[in-house]
């Protein structure tokens, strides 16, 4: 192969290393005016009052905008007020919006509005939301409007979905296990800290234009959920997506489009910004879900898993939005890459006094894996076996069903024994699991294996277009957005392949908007190598058609003997002989002026084939298309003193089917698993008895830094998916997936004790060993 | 509301800004002067992806004031023509999404100018004051010791 597998240098490199990149806080212009929340000090209360008053005196503030008059929003059930009305479920909550001449005008008037509180009972963790009595978070949950195809809340209690799977005889699994164990797990809310804050812009013309340029990984869901929520024609709204700071999931969701759009049209359409401080990003848009889950395996004594019953609380937060897709995700891959024919999961998507939560990258899965692999660490043990033989004969294979019933075969899911085999050398399993080095140090090691399909819309679509410039280099259009991923260079370079042509002559517009943009449904999921990547290769063949059946004219051949490369369309068996695209892409011109053909356009499209939704009884269905495994391995240098540890070496093998940009897919893994440790290690945000989150500052949510990074090895293992771009399988998120668990086995050899809470700080360390109670 | 006529130097031009006496040196590159390769991620201090060089140092420029730098040389990534570390940065992908990256080179930048012997102790330390989420850090390892091997080759 030419292209596909070469370390292309991104297409928006030079931008990127000489500051021209532009973001959308980067778009700046006279006349715009600057938007300002006041958000809530409560997390859980009744507002009494607000008093505008000081704010409106302040000369240069154009509106302030209170709850009440809009309708309610939300992805899943429309259970959100854009800004709060009547009481606040959420610390960071928006209760006002200022609009003023400058971002100073709009703090200092945002600053000057008192609100007023009467605290109610805060429910402060998924758990507590669960049992029976709990303080209700929406008193009115029965009445909300909601999409059709999910599993409904349950009015007067805290659940805003349950998805259930069913799956084989639990009797009969139960009896056939000699060993049993059952674990409960819990990690508290965190956030997805992409460097960039959201930032959105809105404007809106005396013809009713809605122009929007926001920080998003969704510019089209803006667009029909703007139109559904408001009533806006969908043509009438046009949203522009530059590059984006890094998403991770967060900018997934759609909140501050929807406040800037009021914003705009509470001053007469005039163009608005807002932009998220930190605080803001981190308190008041949407967050990374929590999980309180209890995980029972049980095997025979050959170490083979025959049941698993398996209960998730998703700690969705205050509003339902996207975690009722996560809770569904989470349910659909619940048992982690392992065969078992018999599993009962019951995954609750539970409202509660925190932030509410937005995709995290893995969605859901990577949570899930710390609670299924925690477990299998200490069933191993009881059955007497090493965890990663006992992980190696329970493997997912082609000829197995995962739970909601999909038959894997050799294309859909990748090889998991084989990862499991490549980390058993690369971390010197056999060395041993755990070395003391003296009294106080060891080095221990912990690993773990997970998979994650891409539970999107079954109707979810691609689009691609390809345009000639006069000199025969061609422009890409696809509604991926460049959020540091790098599909869109991989996109070129799945032309370049087709066409056999230089990737230096494929230009790529890195921005979107949902006006000239095909859609791409949403860059999420690890989908847009393969969905953009299948629209690619359909577009590639319309221009290869248009190029052969005008060069046939030109060359007065049968089409059937063309050739094209090197951006030319040749005789197959004269290469010498044919024409440059230049030639025809813009037609073709007779040496006696006469001209036939014209600007060359070819498109391409894809969804995704033969997705179903879940059974609401039994979760059965195929949630997703195919299913990328990844074994881990970690290794921790601890201190048994204080325990304070290092990571010295962090492990990911990922079936990744087809290796397309190599630089970018090692880059795309390791970064993962650097999000993965530092969430595993550090990240929560740490919430009072009240429900108040305590360091929404990246000082005090610390990301990990330069010098806390560990070695890193990343392997590939190529299985091809067939019926993807040469084979390649989604890999975006699936160097983080096992890494919290893979870290907590290793931590829990290292102390000695089951560690079941992350983030794994050395404090609840100490707390497990020494069995304080928290 | 007091403002000054201030007379910066920035990427060997001289610019006449007025600014507030409370504005940070970060909002007047992007407000008044267009300059928004320097970057907001959390106006604290926090992150680093505000950071320039004043007088071949790093600075965050959210914690500066505007009017503390008259007098100073300043540099921002825009001032940076195809230097090597920014070559480096490419061939590396020591970037992905890029929102860190002007930040990142401009202390790497000043890093190999200011302790052209850096080892990995001293890289950590002045490395440790940005924040990459995106990528492992180790891209970014490898293009400034990529650098830096090649200046002392040089010498």
């Amino acid at each position: 192969m030419r292209t596909v597998g070469s370390s292309v240098v991104r297409k928006e490199a030079w931008q990127k290393v000489t500051g021209t990149a532009k973001y959308t806080d980067d778009y700046a212009f006279a006349g715009l005016l600057h938007a300002k929340m006041v958000v809530s000090t409560m997390a859980h209360a009744i507002i009494t009052s607000i008093d505008t008053t000081e704010a409106e005196k302040i000369p240069g503030v154009r509106a302030v905008l209170l709850g009440g008059s809009y309708p309610l929003v939300g992805e899943a059930i429309r259970d959100r007020p854009p800004i709060a009305v009547g009481k606040v479920r959420y610390h960071g909550e928006p209760v006002a919006l200022v609009v003023a001449d400058s971002p100073v005008l709009a703090k200092k008037a945002a600053n000057s509005i008192q609100v007023l509180y009467e605290p109610l009972p805060v429910v402060n963790s998924a758990t507590q939301a669960f049992e029976a009595g709990a303080t209700l978070v929406h008193e009115k949950l029965g009445e909300y409007k909601r999409d059709n195809e999910i599993h409904p809340p349950i009015p007067g209690t805290n659940i805003a979905s349950h998805v259930k799977i069913r799956k084989g005889d639990m009797e009969k699994g139960w009896q056939e296990c000699d060993s049993v164990v059952e674990a409960s797990v819990s990690l508290s809310i965190s956030d997805h800290a992409a460097m960039e804050t959201r930032c959105s812009i809105a404007e809106i013309g005396p013809d009713g234009k809605i122009k929007i340029t926001t920080s998003s990984q969704a510019p089209f869901m803006v667009k029909r959920l703007i139109s559904q929520y408001f009533g806006e024609d969908m043509g009438k709204i046009v949203v522009e997506t530059p590059l984006v700071g890094g998403a991770f999931g967060g900018k997934a969701a759609v909140q501050l489009e929807i406040l800037v759009y009021l914003a705009s049209k509470a001053v007469g359409g005039r163009p608005v910004k807002l932009r998220n401080e930190r605080e803001e990003d981190i308190l008041t848009s949407p967050c990374h879900i929590g999980l309180d889950a209890t995980v029972k395996l049980g095997s025979d004594r050959h170490g083979k898993i025959k049941a698993a019953n398996i209960r998730f609380l998703w700690d969705g937060g205050a509003y339902s939005d996207k975690a009722v897709d996560l809770t569904r995700a989470g349910a659909a891959d619940c048992t982690g890459p392992y065969a078992i024919d018999n599993v009962w999961c019951d995954s609750y998507c539970m409202y509660t006094n925190h932030p509410y939560a937005s995709p995290f990258r893995g969605f859901s899965h990577s949570e899930l894996s710390f609670a299924i692999e925690r477990t299998m660490d200490l069933l191993a043990e009881k059955v007497g076996m090493d965890p990663l033989t006992f992980r190696k004969i329970n493997a997912i294979m082609p000829g197995n069903t995962t739970p909601t019933r999909v038959l894997l075969n050799n294309s859909n899911v990748g090889n998991l024994p084989k990862c499991i085999e490549r980390v058993h050398e690369l971390i010197q399993w056999d060395e041993g699991e755990m070395i003391a080095l003296d009294e106080r140090f060891v080095r221990a090691k912990g690993i773990s294996c997970s998979w994650k399909t891409s539970t999107i819309d079954p109707d979810a679509p691609s689009g691609v277009i390809l345009t000639f410039n006069p000199d025969g280099t061609i422009n890409l259009m696809s509604g991926v957005i460049e959020i540091g991923t790098g599909t869109k260079t991989v996109l070129a370079q799945l032309l370049a392949e087709r066409l056999n042509m230089d990737v230096n002559n494929i230009y790529v517009k890195m921005d979107v908007d949902t006006q000239t943009t095909p859609e791409h449904w949403k860059t999420v999921a690890s989908r847009g190598t393969f969905m953009a990547g299948k629209a690619v290769l359909q577009a590639a063949e319309d221009v290869i058609r248009q190029l052969k059946a005008i060069a046939s004219c030109v060359l007065r051949a049968p089409i059937e003997d063309l050739d094209v490369a090197d951006s030319r369309v040749f005789f197959r068996d004269d290469p010498g002989n044919g024409v440059h695209f230049k030639e025809i892409a813009y037609g073709y011109q007779y040496p006696n002026g006469n001209s036939i053909g014209g600007q060359i356009i070819g498109h391409g499209h894809y969804i995704l084939r033969g997705l179903t939704h879940m059974n609401p009884e039994t979760g059965e269905g195929r949630p997703g298309p195919e299913w990328t495994v990844t074994a881990h391995g970690i290794e921790v240098l601890f201190d048994r003193r204080d325990c304070t540890y290092k990571v010295l070496k962090a492990i990911t093998v990922v079936d990744i089917g087809k290796v397309l940009n190599d630089k970018a897919a090692r880059g795309q893994v390791m970064g993962a698993m650097s999000l993965g440790l530092s969430f595993a290690g550090r990240e929560t945000f740490v919430f009072d008895s009240l429900g108040r989150v305590r360091n929404p500052q990246l000082r005090t949510y610390r990301p990990l830094h330069y010098s806390e990074a560990p070695e890193y090895m990343v392997e590939f293992v190529e299985t091809p998916q067939i019926d993807a771009p040469y084979g390649a399988r989604g890999v975006g998120e699936h160097g983080l997936l096992g890494i919290p668990a893979a870290l907590a086995n290793a931590l829990s050899t290292a102390a000695g004790v089951s560690l079941q809470k992350l983030p794994l700080v050395p404090e609840m360390i100490w707390k497990a060993k020494e069995h304080v109670r928290p | 509301m007091k403002v000054h006529q201030l007379e910066l130097r920035i990427n060997n031009e001289k610019r006449m800004v007025v600014v507030r006496s409370a504005d940070t040196l970060l909002a007047v590159l992007r407000r008044n002067l267009g300059l928004t390769g320097a970057k907001p991620g959390c106006l604290n201090g926090d992150c680093g992806a505000c950071t320039i060089n004043v007088d071949r140092l790093p600075m965050k420029s959210c914690l500066m004031l505007a009017i503390e730098c008259e007098g100073k040389e300043i540099t921002t990534i825009e001032g940076m023509h195809n230097t090597p570390m920014q070559q480096a940065f490419v061939e590396h992908f020591a970037f992905q999404c890029g929102y860190c990256t002007s930040g990142f080179i401009m202390n790497a930048h000043s890093l190999i100018h200011n302790r052209p012997n850096a080892d990995n102790q001293m890289m950590k330390e002045w490395l440790d004051s940005n924040i990459c989420r995106c990528t492992g850090y180790e891209e970014i390892e490898r293009a400034v010791k990529d650098v830096l091997r090649k200046n002392s080759q040089i010498q």
